[in-house]
């Protein structure tokens, strides 16, 4: 343990940027959520119809967990039932970083030739782990008991939140341990993620609750903030907390420095046939991220896509709502409207993928690792086509799936497969031109303005921003209409519109064009 | 003239740092070039404009008689090059970098790389995260050797390897220019170049400040000399060009100047010499004088050539042999400053 102290103080130096902005991100959603539901709604009877309308739908318990009571601070952080899953997202990450990341650069090596404990960098990733949790459970009972809300509510939310940050922290711990590969290490603890949102999910939406019982996301969510609290579970949690770290302490003292529990698997001393192209080097890169955003989206668009009609349903009744979803689903059928909307945010999701993809070239570049091609007969735009067939067509794959995924799951539960499916399909596929002006903007950043790609991710965030709040917010239309999302067509219901379709596609070609023109000019490296 | 490479007065600026600075750079086909400098003097970033990656501000770059910025492509096939810093994709195995690499170059000789893979002991199944650094630079080695490209770029391909694999290393090269190769090497390893290299450039801070032969570039230098004088060396540390005067009682040893190695002998002689040695400098010396006090060289903005110089005038009428023990050092001396 000697020396955790310093690499504390590291890891701080390192994350001073990141972690505060993580923390404070996540903390203040659900008293957002809160204020912005009590605002919108002041009466209790406005609640009441709220809470019955939202509370009953499958797809909304099945995304943020079962609903428990209708006052504003119970329905703000069930609305903000997600934010768990980022939280615990984060924390997961930030262990392996200080951990597995470190080995695996060989950073932990020049450190751990000082004075310094064996155990030293896990227990300063988790010691800092906790305090960000602790930093999360502060953040929430402040902002709500300043907000005037009961402090035991406001206690179970923040210490929920954290207890499920730190299980996930823990899980991290665990991961680290196993794999040589950061990256082998992160697939594992997002898996562990995935299974526990997924078996909350199901726990909740099929009444098989038992499943739910076995989730750190149901442990924290039935200790029922501001709807009588209920503070045992959170002994789960400390349970679960307890053993994974014990079982990663007992995995680290075995093992050598950066090495890992599970033997690496050894390569081919011969490459297959066809992998010689810039292509098929680009698939080997792309292949992961692109399997693993069409099962997410596989998995999620069937969920969503079974739970529509019965959303519709429930929906109808409420005026205000319907008002509210055709706003931002543009039909009149409610079922429609609610694929729409789910098929927007979707198509917020696939440009991340879209811009994660286009950059996937500037880490190339940086990691020296262009270089090597680019030096033999390899042109700079044979170099960069091959990063975006994926960057541009891996977005369509995952937009067709999910298209085909809610397609089926929604006509299977009308009854009408044959009906739902072409038309869900090309929904889906119709959030293709705002994805690819996304991917175009990736492009064209990395072909001219190298050092400030992140700005692609700056305008996603923007564009989210703008869908998701910009129309409740009454912004100006301007405004809104700088996000390429504004301009679809709102699919399935509303009007088939080419011309905002092929402008788009347009714009997006004209600014992967210049980054190709861009990047044969500029210096590499 | 059948140069391979040809720069000249290339400069190239990254924001207000000038990266090089009127590079000069003569590689002839079929030579192995040391291409030598210290860190940050700009070796990498002159092999990537000659690769390409870069683009010159100034100057005019020649490579395999193309414009290495416009023909990228077409000249790629027929060069091969190691970068100084390995990095390989995460999840690919050795051997499947190397095939990669071989074939984007247009295929590659199976025979060959087996052959390499078992002379530089690689395990060509492990993936790129679990080589050591001198491991990637092995899989970057035998990527490029078991290539038909009839110029080698090697950005310090050394720096991570074991003697036993540098001698492996040297024995390639050495075959390389035995079957018609060009070999640009930077290097630290001075052993290295002494065994390898043809010709030589110095370069410092973005400028060629040396290049030629090493014998021409030792006898364009200073002569190291060791004496036992009969007295005190009175006189002969205001000498110019005289350089790290010891004196220890009447054994004297100092650098000096070819140019001054005349005068220097004369007061040498005037103090009754007993014992003389004069030795070359190593390369190690040259090394040292350059990285050191370079900056008063290139301050005055020239370039020296062997050959080119009138200093190297003095090289036939050389007073001392240079790698003759203790001469008679007063006979030597009369007649050594015939300037």
């Amino acid at each position: 343990m000697t020396g955790t102290g310093s690499l504390v103080r590291l890891i701080l130096r390192r994350d001073r940027l990141v972690l505060p902005l993580w923390v404070l991100l996540l903390a203040v959603l659900p008293i957002t959520q809160t204020a912005g539901i009590a605002e919108l709604y002041p009466t209790e009877r406005g609640l009441r119809e709220f809470a019955a309308s939202f509370g009953a739908n499958p797809a909304l318990v099945a995304m943020y967990g079962p609903f428990t009571h209708w006052n504003a601070a119970a329905l703000g952080v069930w609305r903000a039932g997600f934010t768990p899953v980022l939280l615990g997202l984060a924390c997961l990450l930030t262990v392996v970083r200080h951990t597995r990341v470190e080995e695996e650069t060989g950073r932990r090596e020049l450190l751990g030739s000082t004075v310094l404990g064996r155990q030293a960098g896990l227990s300063a990733a988790l010691a800092v782990a906790a305090s960000a949790n602790l930093a999360v459970a502060l953040v929430l009972l402040v902002s709500f008991t300043g907000a005037g809300y009961p402090v035991a509510g406001a206690l179970a939310t923040g210490l929920g939140y954290a207890a499920t940050g730190m299980v996930f922290a823990a899980v991290g711990a665990v991961a680290a341990q196993l794999t040589e590969s950061a990256g082998g290490a992160r697939a594992i603890g997002l898996s562990a993620l995935g299974v526990a949102y997924l078996a909350r999910m199901a726990g909740d939406s099929t009444g098989a609750s038992w499943l739910s019982w076995l989730s750190p996301f149901g442990w924290s969510q039935r200790m029922r903030p501001f709807a009588g609290e209920v503070w045992w579970p959170l002994a789960l949690s400390l349970a679960a907390v307890v053993l994974l770290s014990l079982a990663a302490y007992a995995l680290a003292g075995r093992r050598d420095l950066a090495a890992g529990v599970l033997p690496p698997r050894l390569g081919p001393t011969d490459a297959a046939p066809g992998f010689g192209s810039p292509l098929a080097l680009a698939w080997r890169l792309h292949r992961g991220p692109l399997l693993g955003w069409s099962a997410g989206f596989a998995v999620f668009g069937a969920v969503v896509g079974a739970a529509a009609k019965a959303a519709a349903d429930t929906m109808a009744g409420n005026a205000r709502l319907m008002e509210m979803m055709a706003r931002l689903g543009g039909s009149a059928n409610v079922a429609d409207v609610f694929v729409a909307s789910v098929l927007s945010i979707f198509g917020m999701g696939a440009a991340g993928y879209a811009v994660q993809a286009a950059l996937r070239m500037r880490g190339e570049e940086t990691l020296m690792r262009a270089e090597p091609l680019l030096a033999a007969p390899v042109g700079r735009t044979r170099w960069m086509a091959g990063h975006l067939v994926f960057a541009l067509l891996g977005p369509a794959v995952v937009m067709l799936v999910l298209g085909v995924a809610v397609g089926i799951a929604y006509g299977a539960s009308t009854g009408d497969v044959t009906g739902r499916l072409p038309g869900v399909t090309g929904a889906a596929v119709s959030q293709l031109p705002a994805v690819w002006s996304l991917a175009g903007l990736a492009v064209a950043l990395f072909g001219l303005l190298p050092r400030l790609t992140a700005l692609a991710w700056a305008a996603l965030a923007l564009f989210l921003l703008l869908g998701q709040v910009g129309a409740l917010l009454d912004l100006p239309p301007a405004a809104l209409d700088l996000s390429p999302f504004s301009h679809l067509p709102k699919l399935p219901g509303g009007e088939v519109a080419a011309t905002p379709l092929l402008v788009l596609t347009a714009i997006a070609a004209a600014l992967v064009a210049t980054g190709l023109y861009g990047f044969r000019r500029r210096d590499v490296g | 003239m059948s140069n391979v490479i040809s720069v000249s007065g290339v400069t190239k600026r990254f924001g207000r740092t000038r990266a090089l600075d009127g590079l000069d750079l003569e590689v002839r086909a079929g030579e192995v070039h040391g291409f030598l400098g210290p860190n940050g003097a700009g070796k990498s970033t002159a092999i990537r404009v000659l690769l390409g990656l870069l683009r010159a501000d100034s100057g005019t770059v020649r490579l395999l008689g193309g414009d290495p910025w416009k023909d990228a492509v077409e000249l790629h096939r027929r060069l091969a090059y190691v970068p100084g810093d390995v990095t390989l994709w995460p999840n690919l195995s050795g051997g499947e970098v190397i095939d990669l690499l071989g074939r984007l170059r247009g295929g590659l000789d199976r025979a060959r790389k087996r052959e390499l893979i078992e002379r530089f002991d690689l395990d060509p199944r492990k993936k790129g995260r679990a080589y050591s650094k001198g491991n990637r630079q092995k899989v970057a080695l035998v990527a490029a050797l078991a290539s038909d490209a009839e110029l080698l770029l090697l950005d310090e391909p050394t720096s991570g390897l074991d003697p036993l694999m540098e001698a492996v290393f040297t024995d390639c090269v050495t075959e390389a220019r035995e079957r018609g190769r060009t070999v640009l090497l930077s290097s630290h390893i001075l052993a290295e170049v002494e065994k390898l290299c043809d010709r030589v450039s110095i370069i410092r801070d973005g400028r060629t400040v040396e290049t030629g032969t090493l014998a021409e570039l030792r006898h364009l230098t200073r002569t190291s000399i060791t004496a036992e004088l009969a007295g005190p060396p009175d006189g002969l540390a205001d000498l110019p060009g005289v350089h790290g005067l010891r004196a220890d009682g009447g054994r004297v040893t100092f650098e000096v100047d070819d140019d001054r190695l005349g005068d220097a002998l004369a007061r040498l002689a005037a103090r009754g010499v007993r014992s003389l040695t004069s030795r070359p400098p190593t390369l190690e010396e040259l090394f040292l004088r350059h990285y050191r006090d370079g900056d008063a060289r290139t301050a005055s903005g020239s370039t020296r050539t062997a050959g080119g110089d009138a200093r190297s005038v003095n090289r036939d009428a050389r007073p001392v042999n240079g790698d003759a023990g203790p001469v008679d050092g007063d006979a030597r001396a009369a007649s050594g400053d015939a300037r």
